[in-house]
């Protein structure tokens, strides 16, 4: 059983900065947790009832009030601010460049649709590839989510990317991936009876092994 | 004179004194009687509670022993489980219904109409001293919308295709069609259900707004409120602003299912996240409807079991108006990742962020209620104290979902579910065990056998961390919520071991409840008696005799200091009653009018 | 005016500033806000999001007979407040004839919607079509087709909703007739009239706002 609080490992260049915030986060709300914790026990320790003690009549402090409002405050309107920079990063500033392609979540599977050799989508040596998505390392893949029937949520736990896939809507995602190897997809969002199965596969490939796969891929599939 | 004057007249005549009985059906049945109505509201959300229990169970077995024949699951129908010759094993249509029902019925059917239906009931005229609410037989009016709400809930399991499974969000278009799900009828069942239920809180919450603006005790300014009637009263502002929003969307989505119209099918342009957008406005207001009032109890338990005023009265008072005001603005923190502008997302973080400060604030104040104090710690206290210690948890947690790049990672896991539970069953519910602990003297003029309360105390309060603590842990391994089978997932078979953990925490967690189930019923019959007051509280509930008779108070109550005066110098007790003329003045007699048989309103 | 009247022979609280009633009808209409604002919400949304599926103004609905239709909500706003009127002078007569007169237009005006809906669907305009083409008055035959149901959906919720508003008030009113017949209100005791008044005075500010914004924008 894993009980830890440490992230798994992640493998794109803005899960590194992610997972920085929610060890800060982790640190902060941990002291605050061990400090508000151990102050509930230690009161109720020491001031539990006893012959003959009698509660001090107080109504409060303004001056703690103030200084109990502000300081979490500030602190957490600096977490915000932190936040905002990262989220701007991955899900505002979307790279110019990049691989382009298309995923499409139906009930249950993920279609992915490649741009071809002629790197352009939407042209006729487009081909696609069925719960698989498979990339170029150290390269933006900057994906158009779509969906044909309801809500899923596109999930790249490695990459620490999830955007839910909206029927009626495209949404733009990206990432890059920093090593090859084999990531999970999965789908985070309830889509019916067989949500639990619409997993896949992200294959990240080296820049020249993606070529060779690229141009094998859209050999056999051309018409 | 008119029909209803003479009907006064003839009240007044009548007088108290002359308190005839009610016929068994008037007084149990068709009460209108604020205690009784609360009663009501009691035991059939206990019901639901224990419904809702015995979903979450079969829920934890599936996760627990992913696709292994469920104990007991042959005596369900074949839609739910799929017979084998070892035993019947859950289909997922039939997880996904429990998922979304025991959300549901927790949430609306348990918790809400515990805290509110209950507790407001309850509370809210014996403590501003009123004989009963503004409008009695509105007040029973909405406990008999919520009845047939509850059954018509619970009838969608029975019929075809099972109860609605799209999540308690029914987050369209999932929900919109049975095509997708598998699920007609027990949706719109559900839509139904939820729409009643509504108008049932409605409703209530119009008779809560009114009672506490009109008839307050003469003495009882705003600021000698005790935190459980303010918390209260904002909740029913909530309420009251909050649910047609939700009926709004609910009705919405019945036509796009039933009449066929657009709204959120987006094949003809209507818009999913509409539905997300409307259902969170609500929902939002709706999770702090669910806390407040337990803010609400706590903080008078923890005052009163400290022997201590609450620390920062003021200040308590303005977090519940803060949550309040804030709780409007903070509605898009749930759809961080639903395709919604990414640049709103900054600006609901900042302002959940804010809302956070609030709770922040309540909870040092209940520390420093408890620094320097005399705590009993009888069972009403350990539950509010593990209040207390749960809420930190889950207020924490909070922050991580707040924090939007973070959410990208943890939206939809485990960690979700951990944090709801944290502050609902952690939360919320601590906070229902420490009130009907606290009030059951006054409900039922008996005490809960003290040695059971703190064995189930001590049971629940280490197997609800065992089951819920750990879900922080699968939520940050990846692990979503709402899934069926996780071992689907390669990467998520290693958190088997946990599950069945959790999962065998769960039934022992579930078992334990039982223990507070014996007691309150034995207790209610063979209790020992209990005085007007036996937690030596200042409020005006304790005042009257337990159980209070019909028109709550014999005389007006005057009121002349705040709720939470213990330890004060100026008494010679460690209490100081609401009511008790200070020793120099005398008792200003002319401000007590002339006492009235209430009888219902006209309209 | 006796306050103990007023609160139906409940002791009145000291400080009670509006009868139960009174400031319960006002909590009630605040919810009523809210639906309304969620109902013309998503209304909203829906036509920033897909104009194309909205028609303009004056193309398929009637704007005449509704504008009509408006004008004889005001009327019965403008009777509540004479009934109201009547009755704090005391004159029971008045308050009846006045409440029939708005009993009567109110109904009036449910049927024109009613009528107005059958004519609607009849030129193919309804909520549920897949894609309906609405002959309108003053649509162009050979012009393009208003498609998809948004318009139809939106247009039926938000304005069945308000009918059904009024036909609960209309119902209202006619209790509030049989107890005014039976004498039960007085100079001093007409909270049942006034709050009445004050729902019937919302439900017709909530049309003028429908009004605007379905029809005429
Ligand atoms: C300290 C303040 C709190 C903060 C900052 C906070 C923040 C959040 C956020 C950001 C989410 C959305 C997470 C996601 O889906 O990715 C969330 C979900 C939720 N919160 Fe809180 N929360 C707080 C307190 C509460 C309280 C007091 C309650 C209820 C009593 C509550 C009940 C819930 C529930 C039920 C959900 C899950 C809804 C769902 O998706 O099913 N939260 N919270
Ligand atoms: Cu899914
Ligand atoms: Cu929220």
């Amino acid at each position: 059983m894993n009980w830890s609080w440490i992230l798994p490992p992640s493998f794109s260049t803005v899960s590194g900065d992610i997972d920085g915030i929610y060890y800060v986060i982790l640190w902060i709300t941990g002291i605050t947790f061990f400090i508000t914790e151990a102050l509930l026990f230690y009161f109720i320790f020491k001031y539990r009832h006893k012959e003959g003690r009698k509660a001090t009549y107080d109504h409060g402090s303004t001056k703690m009030e103030i200084a109990w409002t502000m300081v979490p405050l500030v602190i957490v309107l600096w977490i915000g601010v932190v936040s905002k920079g990262v989220w701007d990063t991955v899900k505002v500033d979307v790279p110019a460049a990049g691989l382009e392609v298309i995923v499409t979540g139906k009930q249950f599977e993920w279609n992915v649709t490649y741009p071809g050799p002629d790197g352009a989508l939407g042209t006729s040596d487009d081909f696609e590839t069925l719960n698989e998505l498979h990339a170029p390392e150290d390269q933006p893949i900057v994906i158009t989510l779509r969906s044909e029937d309801v809500i899923h949520s596109f999930f790249l736990p490695e990459m620490r990317i999830k955007q839910d896939a909206v029927p009626g809507q495209d949404i733009t995602v990206w990432f890059e991936a920093i090593q090859p190897g084999d990531y999970t997809i999965g789908c985070a969002e309830l889509c019916g009876i067989g949500h639990t199965t619409m997993g896949g596969t992200l294959t990240i490939y080296t820049a020249a092994d993606f070529q060779a796969w690229s141009s094998s891929q859209a050999q056999q599939q051309q018409p | 004179m008119s029909t209803i004057e003479q009907e006064m007249v003839h009240a007044a005549e009548g007088g108290h004194h002359d308190h005839h009985e009610l016929p068994f059906i008037r007084k149990y049945i068709f009460s209108t009687d604020h205690k009784m109505i609360a009663k009501q509201f009691m035991f059939v959300s206990l019901f639901f509670l224990v419904i809702g229990g015995l979903l979450a169970t079969m829920m934890r077995w599936q996760l627990g022993y992913p696709g292994e024949p469920m104990p007991g699951g042959m005596l369900l129908p074949d839609a739910m489980m799929a017979p084998t010759p070892n035993g019947a094993i859950m289909l997922p249509e039939f997880y996904n219904s429990l998922v979304t029902m025991h959300g549901t019925i927790m949430i609306f059917f348990a918790i809400m109409p515990l805290l509110v239906g209950l507790f407001g009931n309850l509370l809210i005229p014996l403590q501003i001293g009123a004989e009963d609410m503004a409008f009695p037989r509105l007040n029973m009016i909405s406990f008999w919308l919520a009845v047939p709400a509850g059954i018509l809930m619970l009838s969608s399991f029975a019929v075809e295709g099972g109860a609605a499974g799209a999540g308690w969000t029914s987050y369209a278009p999932l929900s919109v069609s049975g095509e997708w799900t598998g699920v007609y009828l027990g949706q719109q069942l559900w839509l139904a259900s939820l729409t009643i239920l509504g108008f049932s809180s409605l409703v209530g919450a119009v008779n809560y707004i009114t009672t506490v603006i009109n008839m307050r005790a003469p003495g009882m300014t705003w600021f000698r409120m005790p935190l459980a009637t303010w918390a209260l009263f904002v909740t029913a502002i909530l309420i009251l602003l909050a649910i047609p929003i939700l009926a709004g969307a609910l009705i919405m989505l019945l036509f796009d299912q039933t009449i066929g119209t657009g709204f959120f099918r987006p094949e003809v342009g209507g818009e999913p996240l509409l539905w997300q957008h409307l259902f969170w406005f609500f929902g939002h207001p709706e999770v702090y409807i669910l806390i407040l009032p337990a803010m609400g109890i706590v903080s008078e338990v923890i005052s009163n079991r400290a022997r201590k005023p609450i620390f920062g009265y003021h200040s308590m008072v303005l977090a519940i108006i803060g949550i309040g005001f804030l709780g409007w603005i903070v509605w898009g923190h749930h759809m961080f990742m639903s395709g919604m502008n990414p640049l709103l997302g900054t600006s609901f973080m900042i302002s959940t962020m804010a809302i956070a400060v609030p709770s922040a604030i309540k909870t040092f104040n209940w520390l420093a209620t408890i620094w320097k104090g005399d705590l009993h710690l009888d069972s009403p206290m350990l539950y509010a104290l593990a209040f207390v210690s749960m809420f930190i948890i889950g207020g924490l947690s909070g922050i991580f979902m707040a924090s939007t790049p973070v959410d990208i990672y943890i939206h939809d896991t485990y960690f979700i579910v951990a944090h709801i539970h944290y502050v609902l069953f952690g939360g919320s519910l601590f906070a229902i065990f420490a009130g009907i602990t606290f009030w059951f003297p006054k409900m039922f003029g008996r005490m809960m056998n003290e040695t059971l309360n703190k064995v189930h105390f001590g049971l629940t309060i280490v197997l609800y961390n065992l089951v819920f603590w750990p879900m922080h842990n699968l939520g940050l391994q990846g692990m979503m919520r709402r899934i069926y089978d996780f071992t689907q997932y390669e990467y998520l078979a290693p958190l088997q071991p946990m599950n069945q953990f959790i999962s065998i925490s769960v039934f022992l967690l579930v078992a334990a409840q039982s223990v507070y189930a014996f007691n309150f019923f034995w207790s209610i019959f063979r209790g020992e008696k209990a005085s007007n007051n036996p937690w030596d509280s200042n409020t005006l509930e304790w005042t009257v005799p337990s159980p209070p008779p019909h028109g709550n108070f014999p005389e007006m109550p005057v009121v002349y200091r705040g709720p939470y005066e213990y330890s004060s110098p100026e008494s010679d007790t460690d209490f100081y009653p609401q009511t008790k003329p200070p020793p120099s003045k005398p008792p200003v007699q002319e401000l007590i009018p002339e006492p009235v048989t209430p009888t219902p309103e006209g309209f | 005016m006796t306050t103990q009247a007023m609160t139906a022979g409940r002791a009145p609280m000291p400080g009670m500033k509006v009868y139960n009633l009174k400031l319960g009808m006002w909590i009630f209409l605040l919810s009523e806000v809210m639906f309304f604002t969620g109902l013309i919400g998503s209304y909203i949304i829906l036509r920033f999001a897909h104009p194309e599926q909205f028609a303009a103004p004056g193309q398929v609905l009637n704007i005449n007979l509704t504008a009509f239709n408006t004008f004889l909500l005001i009327c019965s706003s403008v009777t509540m407040v004479k009934a109201y009127a009547a009755i704090q002078q005391g004159d029971q007569q008045g308050l009846k004839n006045w409440l029939l007169a708005t009993i009567v237009i109110g109904a009036s005006f449910v049927g024109v919607q009613v009528y107005e809906y059958i004519a609607l669907a009849g030129e193919g305009f309804v909520p549920i079509a897949d894609a309906y083409h609405a002959v309108g008055r003053h649509m162009p035959h050979d012009g393009p087709a208003i498609g998809g149901q948004l318009y139809g959906s939106t247009f039926y919720t938000m304005t069945g909703f308000h009918g059904t508003h009024v036909s609960i008030g209309v119902l209202c009113l006619c209790f509030t007739y049989w107890r005014a017949a039976k004498g039960a209100y007085t100079a001093d005791n007409l909270g049942g009239v006034e709050i009445m008044g004050l729902y019937w005075h919302f439900v017709d500010l909530v049309w003028i706002i429908l009004f605007t914004i379905v029809y005429l924008v």
